[in-house]
């Protein structure tokens, strides 16, 4: 079917170039799994190519992207070169996978990826998106390992939309890859051996930790880690929400927290709030590729469908470390058992890959939930979820049009989650659509999570059979100038269509079999018509 | 034959044309039920640049007629606004953009070329690459999002019943007329029944021995985050359709498309591909001063188109069938009444549809699609 004159030339087939840059392994996110991946993938002979977008541009920080930094960075992060040596002296495993021959990629963006597979035959290979501050480029691969971590979740409360509220992921980014937090004191929100290694990793580094707060009766994480945590005087409080955290120009001053059951406030100093409840497996190219996912609340929410260890159905595809889902394996192990497969692959003797990892005890939605419910207990329909576009927990239950639009008619007023669930099981993508939560320019990290839960709390379904709101490219917020394919070929612009080239759809319906016609099919073809 | 509870007309597709011509139903006081396989608007009703300009249809006097009127009417927000500039940053882009303002001028509505200065005035994004304009008074723009859901629910408000995630498996067909459709509940018995399930429509209708030739394609569109308002915010042009959402978010769409064959149940993926990249190129060129605006999402929707690119809307005994070929959601308001005059007088009451009849496609060559090129490449979706 590739016959030059049976393919429309309004259409997609073999218009992208081959990518300008190719690697036989690539390997999205410098964690401990995707440098241990990258270093086997090196020593067993291909050619690598390691990305991590860390360190991210300032501007982009500010967006909470990809980690939730709560504006609690210092001015070093502007100085992006700094920043780039600071991150490759902060992990020695970079300088190692460095000598093995990788070839490492640090603050570059993976916006993409793409390969043919159900409703796609355009691309030339499997390609992954890139860019950097200046531009945007394209890498193919032979085998991709998405090694993209995770992020934190994100909650809303009174007072959580000002700078000083931030996740665990984020901060130990500022401690200890960028070195660039500027925050003294530190009040933690969770108690799992996230939010304890957290209160840890806080103290050893000299600062203060105000306290612990856990929504449950018991702590959640290791008995020991706690005991280390409480050993340092840091107090855990069982049983406790946080209502609201108030401060001034430079955000977080203070934080009121009180007991889920009811009873006294307490008010903590505090210049930063840490959610430390829990991580988000960071699904987002796995998803752009198309992939299928599975709700696994034991692994942490949507992961990738694996058929093994680190397989997943899609080809050429590999998924190591959190984004694999949150587990207790090791990281590095995983990393590596990845490089393996992807190295026999090409080497066109493929390995069977080993057994899922085991379950973990966690419920991450169960938990999630908690604290949801406790947090809509102690705080009312003005918080604002979505802070981009400003949708409020009672816009999200009364489907409220956005603002802009002024208040909603009468009938528009009477719509609401309710009736929206009357009409069939609910659909995030709908709320979205019309309340625009989850619509801006953070692209929904900080508050795609907490709608879904603020969905299936106040509809009374799980929160697992809410659909998830899908990930599309660019899976980072670029600025235009630099996502712009300046390096588009002769054919794809000579070819060009406003639509699909189809010059009789624009004659005018009155010219149609006139003398006219003729004319408008020629005006009309190789165009730009409406 | 035992029959749960259809209705007097059955609409088969919960998209922009099905939902409007359902809803102009109701508004006669007849018995409607819309089924749709999944969610009202999910596929290229609600994933479309929003405009309302298409000057060659029959149908566009009525369309712009009624859509000043839509909110009131439907007693929801579609975000309707009126005006539209086309701009070009080549020659080539220029002389098709005048020679479309003469014609949407012959086809009686208003529409002048614009000058720099003025672009500069009400475009204050864009930049000196910019060769000059058009200005076309009367064409606009909607949020297809929030229409598709307006219509559906204005429909319900007048009685009208929608029921989702009810795919129809068959047209049933007794002694040459359609007696209802079938779904995985059972048979729902109908007196007449609209058939709009675009890409899906040719499946059913083959059922019935009405051959709907369509081919499906994936377009593809990009946003970006909010920008500073212009006053006119349906400003496209340089190879781009799309439009300044109220919001402020820049939506465009443009380019090639992939052909795709989509199975009975419609696309189960809708995949994006690095376009995004060249739609993101052409924004620029419309908005070069905006070049740190970002880039924040991209998505992808399934369309149909007929072998001329112009719609069918016919009726053929009591099934009365609608595809608008890839354009349909600006013509919306006018292509729903067409239907209910359909359906109830057997004929348009406001415009000559004689052309879009399906008759002219009899003795189409059964290859017509790799003739033309417009076969798939890809695995089925």
């Amino acid at each position: 079917m590739t016959d030059a004159k049976l393919v429309d030339r309004y259409s997609i087939t073999n218009r992208f170039p081959s990518a300008s840059q190719k690697a036989d392994v690539v390997v999205i996110g410098a964690g401990p799994s995707g440098v241990a991946a990258a270093i086997a993938a090196a020593k067993g002979g291909a050619s690598v190519l390691l990305i991590d977008e860390n360190p991210v541009s300032s501007s982009l920080m500010g967006l909470d992207t990809p980690l939730y930094f709560g504006g609690r960075m210092t001015r070093a992060v502007d100085n992006k070169a700094r920043m780039i040596e600071q991150i490759f002296a902060s992990d020695p495993l970079l300088e190692a996978a460095f000598e093995a021959g990788v070839e490492v990629a640090l603050g570059v963006y993976a916006w993409g990826a793409f390969q043919n597979g159900p409703g796609i035959a355009a691309m030339p290979e499997a390609a992954v998106g890139l860019a950097d501050e200046e531009c945007s480029w394209m890498v193919a691969y032979k085998q991709l390992i998405l090694a993209t971590g995770s992020r934190d979740l994100s909650l809303s409360f009174q007072g959580w939309d000002q700078p000083g509220v931030m996740g665990a992921n984020g901060l130990h980014a500022l401690m200890h890859r960028y070195d660039a937090f500027a925050g003294n004191e530190v009040l933690i929100l969770g108690s799992g051996d996230l939010a304890l290694n957290t209160a840890i990793m806080v103290v050893e580094a000299g600062l203060k930790v105000a306290a612990l707060i856990e929504v449950r009766d018991q702590v959640q994480g290791d008995a020991a880690l706690a005991a280390k945590v409480r050993g340092h005087g840091i107090e855990i409080l069982n049983g406790h929400v946080i209502v609201s955290a108030s401060g001034g120009a430079d955000g977080v001053e203070r934080a009121t927290v009180v007991p889920v059951a009811g009873g006294d406030s307490r008010t903590f100093t505090c210049d930063t709030l840490c959610q430390a409840i829990g991580l988000v497996p960071a699904i987002e190219l796995f998803n752009v590729l198309g992939g299928k996912l599975s709700v696994r609340t034991d692994l942490g929410g949507h992961v990738p469908q694996r058929t093994g260890l680190v397989s997943t159905g899609l080809a050429n595809v590999l998924v190591a470390g959190d984004c694999a889902g949150l587990s207790t394996v090791d990281a590095a192990a995983h990393g590596e058992a990845a490089a393996a497969l992807a190295l026999a692959a090409i080497a066109g003797q493929p390995l069977a890959d080993e057994a899922p990892a085991a379950a973990t005890s966690l419920d991450a939605h169960a938990y999630h939930a908690d604290w949801m419910a406790a947090l809509m207990k102690v705080g009312d329909d003005s918080i604002v979820v979505c802070q981009c576009e400003e949708v409020t927990r009672g816009d999200l239950t009364a489907v409220r049009q956005p603002r802009y639009l002024g208040p909603p008619s009468e009938v528009a007023a009477k719509r609401d989650i309710k009736t929206l669930a009357a009409d069939g099981p609910l659909n995030q993508d709908q709320f979205k659509r019309l309340t625009r939560a989850c619509m801006g320019q953070c692209q929904a990290r900080r508050c795609r999570e907490q709608v879904a839960l603020i969905l299936a709390q106040s509809s009374g379904v799980p929160v697992a059979k809410v659909p998830l709101a899908g990930y599309r490219a660019p899976i980072r917020p670029l600025p235009m100038s630099v996502l712009a394919a300046h390096d588009e070929p002769y054919d794809m612009t000579a070819n060009w269509d406003v639509w699909f080239g189809i010059a009789s759809q624009w004659v005018p319906y009155n010219d149609i079999g006139t003398e006219r016609e003729a004319m408008h099919l020629e005006m009309l073809t190789d165009s730009q018509h409406i | 034959m035992s029959t749960q509870k259809g209705a007097t007309v059955i609409v088969v597709g919960g998209g922009v044309s099905g939902l409007s011509a359902a809803w102009w139903l109701a508004r006669s006081g007849v018995d409607v039920l819309v089924l749709d396989k999944g969610i009202v608007g999910w596929e290229a009703s609600g994933r479309n640049g929003g405009g309302a300009s298409h000057f060659q249809s029959p149908l566009f006097a009525e369309e712009q007629r009624l859509w000043p009127m839509m909110d009131e009417m439907l007693g929801y927000s579609t975000e309707y606004q009126r005006g539209k500039l086309v701009l070009a940053t080549t020659e080539g882009q220029l002389k098709h953009y005048r020679y479309m303002a003469e014609t949407f001028c012959e086809n009686g509505s208003p529409a002048h070329e614009i000058d720099l200065q003025e672009i500069r005035e009400r475009v204050p994004m864009s930049g000196d690459n910019i060769l000059g304009g058009v200005h076309l008074t009367i064409a606009g723009q909607a949020n297809p999002q929030r229409t598709v859901q307006a219509y559906a629910w204005a429909l319900q408000d007048l009685g009208g019943r929608i029921q989702q995630h009810t795919p129809v498996l068959r047209l049933v067909h007794e002694r040459g007329k359609v007696t209802g459709v079938e779904t995985k509940d059972g048979i729902l018995g109908c007196d007449s029944v609209v058939v709009a399930a675009g890409p899906q429509s040719a499946t059913l209708l083959a059922g019935v021995g009405i051959n709907l030739p369509i081919a499906s394609a994936r377009a593809e569109m990009i946003v970006t985050e909010p920008a500073p308002m212009m006053a006119i915010g349906a400003v496209d042009g340089n190879g781009l359709y799309g439009r300044q959402t109220k919001r402020g978010n820049l939506a465009y769409g443009g380019g090639p498309h992939e052909w795709l064959d989509v199975g009975p149940m419609g696309p189960s993926v809708r995949p994006g591909s690095p376009l995004v990249r060249n739609l993101t190129k052409r924004l620029l060129g419309l908005f070069s001063k905006a070049g740190n605006l970002r880039v924040i999402r991209s998505w992808a929707g399934v369309i149909e188109n007929t072998p001329d690119g112009r719609p069918v809307i016919d009726r053929i005994d009591n099934v009365t069938l609608i595809t608008m070929s890839s354009v349909g959601f600006g013509l919306s308001p006018a292509s729903g009444h067409a239907v209910r005059d359909l359906v109830m007088d057997g004929k348009c009451s406001f415009a000559d549809l004689e052309l879009l009849k399906l008759s002219r496609f009899d003795g189409l060559s059964p290859n017509w699609r790799a003739e033309k090129g417009w076969l798939s490449h890809a695995e089925p979706v």
